[in-house]
């Protein structure tokens, strides 16, 4: 029963019922009288609605209702976007089509059935007539003159337009011997694929106007607030229960239609009703991710130093807006310069709407695709000046004392030391050790090569003035008569393991055992307010509000304890179970500081009785981790597979609160992030159909595909916060697609290659080996 | 994620079984371990109405050594050929073809002849088969026949098989003196399938050519495939790599050759012609060793 | 149609429709929801469990399939309130975040080490092929299984699970 420090490796109190198969997922509620549900989806790109017939779905047995987009209309309401970008075009987004679909897969119908089964065979006999119109998938085509247009209410695909420019560029473009470099850079699309797939339990209570949901989400008290106004039933009266999440990624960081509809349905039949998502659903109708194509220039002196960067993006936006999809690339812009002080900026960005799923936030959001333009920058100048990559990023990076810096962006980093992450990652890697291998490879037909990404990530969302709707958390610690501790969190973990750090930060904070901490989320009708689990935030921005919490409550049990022992509260400490002086010569049990403070007999006066207090935490800055990755790959010269030797990471998260979480954090981004540069790719053909439609088509990495990852931290606490956390649930997939894609890169340059786009398939390799054997 | 309704019958004999598939004809389908089937089921690829279960056929699973040849019943699992150690010795080449299949549940429930019944283009059976030139031994109403496995393999997942007929046996003739066979497979990243997957049977002479060379290819064509024209330029010839390379260079010949999003027709003809030469110096270097033991 | 089973030791009858899949009969006949659906391909490995001691994909079995037969779900894993080695070492090396792979994960490796009881760490990679994890990058599940193996290893011999008569 040591107390738990921050800082120690402390095993998950989340394990124990996940382990065992006891957690609840949605699709492990069940409700008396439930029904479920199953969407009839469109087979189209794009068609006009002519007709929906449901007559034999509504005959078939076990079916009880059957609702389409016009049963719906104006009765709930739109699927909602709270980006707010100038000139915003938002086009309609029903929860079912209305008139026309505008991707494959996007919901037409609902059949309510008694069971699953019966629910997906009803389904198919929903019959609607489409008109097909005009396709455009990709998103160039989209811009040009006389395209067909996704909202014929629109006048053109483009739904904005930003720009972001800093820096004296009529100086640089004028600069004597300055050197542009371009290049396009792709991007491409992905699927988030949480293992949980969405789900939702909807249950209206007519008696007390009362709407219940259980959503697999990232954002419960965001869900409430929209699902009440989808709903028309009162905020008040909704609660919202995020129970087990399988992951998300970002993928939940919505709202989606099928969450409206259920709500609709249950309200309307007063029944409660579950619909699971389907894998082929949810690699259809659950928001993409990335999607970006990027045209770059870089303006480089002849030493390599960079000294501006212009960057055309066009986002790939799909067919409407889900919660944040144009706020996503506006991040791309934010991070672009990344590690590196470049002070000349120009960043245009375009969101382009084609008949796609919606992109949206995924794993990075925005910030993967910053970091893949800026890392694949470094190497294309290095390259170009035939210098040593380490060279060209050393000589870019700030100095540790610069920090805070503003940036051309508009951002101000926290702090950093970039030259002590690379130091640590080449050494562990052995890095010139690694230079003569390839050089002797070489020599023998061999392709290795050595990739790095020395990437920045802007993360702990954020101060409200930065975002689309409150950047702040919520955090509340209560104790209970008997000592043990309640702790309210608005974040909504889902894997990450709060209820473990958040115990930490609790037990360590009172001094207590880490056993007597319980850390509930997720669920409106228990947590007063919150924002949600996204942008590495949870631990940064949330742990705060429970650090600042317990803070308060020290600071009250401590006037408590002094009037008792007859000290002043400044005098007394929290340690081993005791409120007590420094030398321990005066001293309260825990407990007994808990019981005065309840049962209230001898309170100094102006003491309110009771232990409960609350934070509401804004932060001041985002934070802005850091790192450095080295990857090495060996390319096979016949078949032009890559294999993944080895891979180094150095990340610096600010301050470490538990070790074990942070690598755990890591590796899963790896993974992901060396995902999109090996192997995933979301494919839709030119006439909007998806031909990775299922995981047999869509790859997934797999075990065997990795090589044993070294990892190590630096920490460099920030300022931002009193934990001096930064946070770490995104940067392994933000540092590792370059890195892969640099090596690749690097592996082929004796080839003369200068850039291959993602994802590196055997295919595309033995294309460039093959047109390098033949020059 | 559900698949439609349909009759479940569980036959009890062979005959029964082969009676019940002549009674519901298009509508009927076997099932064995039940993993190329069930997963078309669930996506409603396929809706068969009767579904008539082989497995409680126990008796059709086996592996025995009979004369010089190895039979295997079809109803043996994946995971049971990985781990024979009869196999191991006497036809190594089919442990080392079962390996690759799938992952560990499937090759514990997917069986040999349900895969080859179904005949999945990529599926990994079909060349260890043709390579071993193994002999497919099915059972109707109208008795019991044996197919060579170059003549079983029809079409796109067509077979040889009448609708009836049920798949009972896969007799396998051990290899020579002086033979090594060897199988080369890329999986698909996605679904483990064979982008290209090459079983080869390679005997020496006492001189170092090649007395017969046997290669079945999967994964690159509509069907898997002998290729003969990689086995004739290898006959009488020695087992030198100038030799290997030029001969794999027919892997792909007069193929209607597959593209799909990971590998175009152009590129998985180079696959097949990589991993046949692949196979080809596996199975020559078995093949030596064999011989000197 | 009538079907019998033993689910983790306890013998159960249920009248099914014959195309219940036998990862829904677990799940919404037996109640025992730790085994999770994650795909609908046979590929994610979520919903594996042991039948008759062998990792099967519970969405690629019928349920009438699985007549007579011996079926092992999470759930039926620790003893005596005892979680399994295997459990054990997923809590202590992290090997899950999100726990939704994670009964399978855990039965899969479970195999694995009845077969091989001493794997290196390229087996152990190989043996999770069928099982897809989307948080962890791996790393700790193979970290989990190794270590999971020299604790069956040095305490007693790997426990088949064995479903009670």
């Amino acid at each position: 029963m040591a107390t738990a420090l921050l800082g120690e490796r402390i095993k998950r109190k989340e394990d124990p019922r996940l382990i065992q198969g006891r957690g609840h997922y949605v699709d492990d509620i069940v409700l008396p009288g439930l029904l479920h549900l199953a969407f009839a989806r469109s087979p189209h790109a794009h068609a006009r609605i002519k007709s929906v017939d449901v007559t034999a779905a509504q005959a078939a047995p076990g079916v009880v209702a059957v609702y389409t987009g016009a049963d719906l209309q104006g009765k709930v309401g739109m699927v909602p976007c709270a980006a707010g970008i100038e000139g915003l075009k938002v086009p309609e987004h029903p929860c079912l089509a209305v008139d026309e679909v505008r991707y494959v897969g996007e919901p037409v119908a609902v059949v309510v059935a008694n069971s699953a089964y019966t629910a997906r065979d009803a389904v198919e006999q929903v019959e609607v007539e489409y008109d097909p119109l005009p396709v455009v998938v990709d998103p160039e085509k989209a811009l040009a003159p006389g395209a067909p247009r996704v909202h014929s209410k629109l006048a053109d695909n483009v739904a904005f337009v930003a720009k972001l420019e800093g820096g004296d560029w009529k100086a640089l473009e004028a600069e004597p011997g300055i050197k542009v470099i371009r290049q396009r850079l792709i991007n491409q699309r992905l699927a988030p694929v949480a293992m949980e797939t969405r789900g939702v339990v909807a249950s209206y209570s007519p008696g007390e106007d009362l709407l219940t949901v259980w959503s697999s989400t990232q954002i419960p008290h965001i869900l409430k607030t929209q699902l009440a106004l989808m709903s028309g039933v009162e905020e008040n009266h909704c609660r919202v229960i995020a129970p087990e999440v399988g992951g998300g990624f970002g993928s939940k960081l919505n709202v989606y239609g099928e969450e409206g509809v259920a709500c609709y349905v249950s309200k309307a039949l007063g029944r409660p009703v579950k619909w699971i998502e389907s894998r082929r659903e949810n690699l259809q109708a659950t928001i993409h991710g990335r999607d970006q194509i990027n045209d770059v220039e870089v303006y480089v002196r002849p030493d390599g130093k960079v000294a501006g960067l212009k960057c055309w993006i066009i986002a790939d936006l799909g067919a409407y807006h889900q919660l944040l999809t144009p706020a996503i690339p506006t991040l791309t812009a934010l991070m672009i310069v990344g590690a590196y002080h470049i002070p000349c900026v120009f960043v245009e960005t375009k969101g382009v709407f084609t008949n796609k799923m919606a992109t949206d936030a995924y794993r990075g959001a925005g910030r993967p695709e910053a970091t893949y333009i800026i890392e694949r920058v470094m190497d294309l100048v290095a390259a170009e000046l035939n210098l040593d990559p380490v060279d060209v990023r050393m000589k870019n990076f700030p100095s540790p004392k610069d920090f805070p810096l503003a940036l051309p962006t508009g951002v101000t980093y926290d702090s950093a030391n970039y030259q002590r992450t690379l130091k640590k990652v080449l050494k562990a890697a052995g890095y010139t050790k690694l230079r003569k291998e390839q050089e002797r490879l070489r020599k023998k037909g061999r392709y290795l090569g050595i990739g790095l990404s020395t990437y920045v990530e802007i993360c702990a969302m954020g101060p409200s003035s930065r975002m689309p709707a409150g950047g702040w958390e919520f955090g509340s610690v209560r104790i209970e008569p008997t000592g043990k501790v309640t702790v309210l969190s608005g974040t909504s973990p889902h894997g990450q393991g709060e209820e473990t750090t958040f115990a930490q930060i609790v037990a360590s904070g009172f001094g207590i055992p880490y056993e007597d901490v319980t850390v509930l989320h997720g669920d409106t009708g228990v947590v007063p307010m919150g924002i949600g689990t996204f942008g590495s935030r949870t631990t940064a921005v949330g742990g705060t509000a429970i650090y600042l919490a317990v803070e308060r409550l020290k600071k009250k049990m401590a006037r408590i304890a002094a009037h008792k022992l007859g000290v002043k509260p400044g005098e007394l400490e929290f340690k081993d179970g005791k409120v007590q002086t420094a030398g321990g010569e005066k001293a309260m049990r825990f407990l007994e500081v808990v019981a005065e403070a309840i049962f209230a007999k001898q309170l100094p006066p102006g003491v309110e009785p009771g232990l409960v207090e609350q934070c509401v935490f804004e932060p001041a800055n985002f934070t802005f981790p850091f790192g450095a990755h080295l990857a090495v790959v060996e390319v096979d010269p016949d078949t032009g597979e890559v294999r993944l030797r080895n891979y180094y990471a150095v990340d610096d998260c600010g301050r470490v609160l538990n070790p074990m979480l942070v690598d755990g954090q890591i590796h899963g981004g790896l993974v992901q992030g060396i995902g999109q540069a090996l192997w995933e790719e979301h494919v839709y053909d030119e006439n909007g159909q998806l031909l990775t439609g299922t995981l047999m088509d869509y790859a997934v990495p797999r075990a065997h595909q990795f090589p044993w990852f070294e990892t190590a931290t630096t920490e460099t606490p920030t300022r931002v916060n009193p934990l001096g956390a930064k946070g770490v649930g995104e940067a392994g997939t933000i540092g590792s697609t370059p890195a892969i894609v640099n090596a690749v890169v690097d592996a082929l340059r004796p080839l003369g290659v200068r850039h291959i786009d993602m994802p590196l398939k055997p295919e595309k390799i033995w294309r460039v080996l093959r047109s390098a054997s033949a020059a | 994620m559900i698949p439609q309704s349909f009759e479940y019958h569980v036959p009890r004999t062979l005959e029964e079984a082969s009676r019940l598939a002549a009674q519901f004809g298009a509508d009927g389908k076997f099932l064995a371990g039940g993993h190329s089937l069930i997963p078309m089921m669930k996506l409603r690829l396929a809706a068969p109405k009767h579904l008539i279960d082989l497995t409680c056929l126990r008796d059709l699973a086996y592996i025995r050594e009979e004369g010089e040849h190895v039979r295997i019943g079809a109803l043996t699992t994946h995971f049971r050929i990985e781990s024979s150690a009869l196999l191991k010795e006497k036809c190594p080449l089919l442990p080392e073809t079962a390996r690759e299949i799938g992952d560990v549940q499937v090759r514990n429930r997917g069986t040999i002849g349900g895969n080859l019944a179904h005949s999945d283009p990529a599926a990994d059976w079909p060349a260890a088969v043709l390579a071993l030139e193994a002999e497919l031994r099915a059972v109707s109403p109208r008795g019991e026949r044996g197919m060579a496995a170059k003549d079983f393999f029809v079409d796109l997942m067509t077979t040889a098989l009448a609708s009836d007929e049920v798949l009972v046996e896969i007799k396998v003739p051990q290899l020579g003196h002086g033979t090594g066979a060897a199988y080369a497979k890329l999986h698909h990243p996605a679904s483990g399938y064979a982008m290209v997957g090459v079983a080869a049977v390679i005997a020496l002479r006492d001189n170092g050519a090649v007395e017969r060379a046997a290669v079945g290819i999967t994964g690159v064509g509509p069907k898997a495939y002998r290729a003969f024209a990689v086995e004739t330029a290898l006959h009488g010839k020695p087992a030198t790599q100038a030799h290997l390379n030029a001969a794999a260079a027919h892997a792909a010949e007069g193929v209607d050759v597959n593209a799909d999003l990971y590998a175009s027709a152009e590129y998985r003809s180079h696959l097949a012609r990589v991993y046949t030469r692949r196979a080809l110096e596996a199975a020559v270097k078995r093949a030596r060793a064999a011989a000197t033991a | 149609m009538k079907i019998r089973m033993n689910v983790n030791g306890n013998w159960r009858e249920d009248d099914v429709e014959p195309r219940t899949l036998l990862v829904h009969y677990l799940r919404d006949v037996a109640g025992l929801t730790g085994t999770h659906v994650g795909c609908e391909t046979s590929i994610c490995g979520a919903c594996t469990v042991l039948l008759n001691q062998e990792a099967v994909k519970s969405c690629t079995v019928f349920a009438v399939q699985a007549n007579g037969a011996q079926v092992t779900t999470i759930e039926g894993l620790a003893r005596e309130g005892k979680l399994h080695p295997l459990q054990q070492s997923f809590w202590e090396e992290h090997g899950l975040q999100c726990g939704f792979c994670t009964p399978g994960m855990i039965l899969v490796a479970h195999q694995l080490l009845c077969r091989n009881p001493h794997p290196t760490q390229e087996e152990i990679r190989k043996g999770l092929e069928g099982n897809l994890c989307r948080c962890t990058g791996y790393q700790h599940i193979v970290k989990a299984v190794q270590s999971a193996a020299s604790k069956m290893s040095a305490t007693e011999p790997v426990r088949a699970v064995a479903a009670a008569g």
